[in-house]
């Protein structure tokens, strides 16, 4: 069991700066997951705890030891890529055993240990073929096995399940969190899918363009999103997030209608972001929403439209009829709105009524 | 499948392939089958009435000690250049390949060998491994009459050899980068993952992924010192000392335009050509299809 402490950490391709200054700690025996879109710098940052990109400012410890000049090798982490990266030329007893063979174990320990590791991940049979002989999900498992032999204190993964198809992807999630308890290494876990990263996760990482928005648990992240960017990526459809100006102590104005919030405590006129996500909408009447289309999903169906010149979406329950009704009644309850600031995109908390207002300077 | 433009009008595409078709004619099956001609001939040196004589030509070549001489002499620095060639280039390619301080220049600096003609080649070794002079002659002012190319015929092959793997080692090195370049990243940081250090990956990783490269090479380099080589033996040696670098290509030339027994030589070419044949049918049957992973 390591702890990985990341402080200060920066990365830039010459004058490209991709990220910026990343704090963060994850706990020993933790599953991390590290959630963003493409491009915002997650991968980049588990290669820089695994060792294969320079870290350009700050420090990575693993097991309170600094680990930004040791090679990949010297710091008790094993990966699992995207593609796999097996090695085409070699057996899957071969890809599993490479790092022992490296490592100078005799050979009579590492068919032994080879067979364990094939057993608990039901390769048994398919020890002598090569990898181009696998499927995907059999590949996948190889690659799993590479990783586990070792006995890492760190595993990191790539976007393990991005090449697999959907049933098979839902499965290797199971076996990897089922693995990840029977293994209890620290695990970080690089995704941009938000449903891998709930179903995984102890500890979410939200990232967007190089800087962490957001950490916290699976429920800490999708009830009380820190930013305007986290309330937008996740939940599926993602939070409505409506253009607002504050009318009072309770009330913000959305268009020409008047709503009801938490006590904000914020100056009349000052905009903000009102966010409601689609599934806490009420449907006792209220407003009025012009409905441009319906996605039926079986046990719920999502009604899209607009709602005072903003796009809108309101959950329903299922309903037998398939037509498209041109409008749909809903009203939101104060105690479901979000509230984040305009221009920074901040979370900004209820004021609790009995305590005193907060002074700001 | 693999799709093909494929045209409907025989006239316009054989219009097309005509002038292509006129200089492979002229500057290749003409010759050879001029040279097949006389194998079959005796051909007198100053021309006129030739002779039909069947394969008593090649009888004579067999019958020759001095021609096998040749032909394993041709094999040793066939084999021998290739190994040294493509060895070295695989060492610069993979250096090279790390992406190390200044990477971009050497790869153009160890390409341009390649660009050097074989004569040119040949001159500046002559010069390079001249006994009295240079390098050589220190060597021999302390060893005296250790290294001597005109007298040596081991040392004389050895110098020509050199020459050749030096000039093809560009070529080889351009190929071996290549192909260590398309080697998937992921699989290289997977084995640093796994604990292999930078030698151990080259040797675990590299090398057997661009074992396709490496038979390709070889069949080119092998072929390319059969025929490639007459113009550094021209330079250098003129197949001396005593034989010791008469390859077969060269004992033809001295054959033909030396001794003028046209017949002969022609033979030998056309033996010549048949082996380079059957090297390229091997790669092209086998090499270009066996050796593939995925």
């Amino acid at each position: 069991m390591s702890e990985i402490s990341i402080r200060g950490v920066m990365k830039s391709y010459g004058r490209n700066t991709v990220i910026h200054g990343v704090d963060l700690t994850i706990a020993a025996g933790a599953f991390a997951v590290i959630l963003g879109p493409s491009g915002c710098g997650k991968s980049t940052l588990l290669r820089m705890i695994a060792g294969l990109e320079k870290i350009s400012k700050g420090d990575i410890a693993i097991d309170g030891k600094v680990v930004n000049k040791l090679e990949p090798r010297e710091r008790g982490c094993a990966m699992v890529f995207q593609n796999y990266a097996l090695y085409p030329h070699m057996t899957v007893a071969d890809n599993i055993g490479y790092a022992l063979k490296v490592a100078g174990v005799s050979k009579d320990e590492r068919a032994k240990r080879v067979n364990e590791v094939a057993k608990s991940l039901a390769l048994t049979d398919y020890l002598g073929r090569k990898p181009s002989e696998l499927s995907g999900g059999q590949r996948q498992r190889v690659a799993m096995g590479r990783a586990m032999i070792r006995q890492p204190k760190v595993f990191l993964y790539d976007e393990p399940l991005s090449n697999l198809d959907a049933k098979l992807r839902v499965q290797m999630r199971a076996e990897i969190r089922k693995l990840h308890n029977q293994l209890g290494a620290t695990s970080v876990f690089v995704t941009h899918d938000q449903v891998e990263a709930m179903t995984l996760a102890d500890q979410i990482i939200v990232m967007n363009a190089g800087r962490v928005e957001q950490v916290g648990t699976p429920s800490e992240v999708y009830r009380k999103p820190a930013t305007r960017f986290v309330a937008s990526f996740i939940g599926a459809p993602p939070m409505n997030l409506l253009e607002a100006k504050v009318t009072g102590r309770t009330e913000v104005a959305i268009g020409s209608r008047h709503l009801m919030t938490p006590h904000h405590g914020l100056a009349n006129g000052q905009s903000l972001i009102v966010g409601v996500r689609p599934e806490d909408v009420s449907s006792i009447s209220g407003e009025t929403l012009n409905v441009s289309f319906v996605e039926e999903l079986g046990a719920q169906r999502f009604v899209h439209g607009t709602f005072e010149g903003q796009d809108f979406v309101v959950q329903q329950p299922p309903s037998d009829s398939s037509d498209k009704p041109a409008t749909v009644v809903f009203s939101i309850r104060p105690e479901t709105i979000h509230l984040f600031d305009a221009a920074s995109g901040l979370r900004i908390e209820p004021v609790s009524v009995t305590a005193p207002a907060p002074a700001f300077a | 499948m693999e799709k093909r433009v494929t045209f409907s009008n025989y006239w316009l595409a054989g219009l097309f392939i005509a002038p292509q078709l006129f200089l492979v004619f002229t500057f290749f099956y003409w010759p050879t089958g001029q040279a097949l001609y006389w194998s079959l001939t005796l051909e007198p040196p100053f021309g006129g009435g030739n002779q039909f004589v069947g394969l008593q030509n090649f009888m004579a070549v067999f019958g020759d000690a001095h021609y096998w001489d040749s032909v394993i002499r041709s094999l040793v620095f066939a084999l021998g250049t290739t190994a040294i060639s493509v060895g070295f280039a695989t060492v610069l390619a993979l250096f090279a390949d790390r992406g190390l301080f200044g990477h971009s220049i050497f790869k153009f600096a160890y390409f341009l060998p390649y660009a050097v003609p074989a004569a040119a080649v040949g001159l500046a070794f002559r010069f390079t491994f001249t006994p009295d002079a240079g390098i050589f002659g220190a060597v021999n002012h302390i060893i005296p009459g250790l290294w001597d190319p005109s007298r040596n015929g081991g040392q004389a092959l050895f110098m020509i050899m050199l020459g050749q793997a030096w000039k093809m080692a560009g070529y080889n090195f351009v190929f071996l980068l290549a192909g260590l370049q398309s080697v998937p990243r992921s699989m290289i940081e997977a084995a640093a993952m796994d604990g292999a250090g930078v030698f151990r990956r080259m040797r675990d990783m590299q090398m057997p992924m661009i074992t396709p490269t490496f038979f390709f090479l070889f069949v080119i380099n092998i072929t390319d010192s059969f025929v490639d080589s007459f113009g550094m033996i021209d330079v250098m040696t003129r197949g001396g000392p005593s034989r010791a670098t008469e390859l077969m290509v060269y004992k033809i030339y001295l054959d033909g335009f030396e001794a003028k027994d046209y017949s002969l030589a022609a033979a030998q070419s056309m033996l010549l050509m048949l082996l380079i044949m059957v090297m390229t049918i091997f790669q092209f049957r086998y090499v270009e299809r066996r050796v593939h992973y995925n």
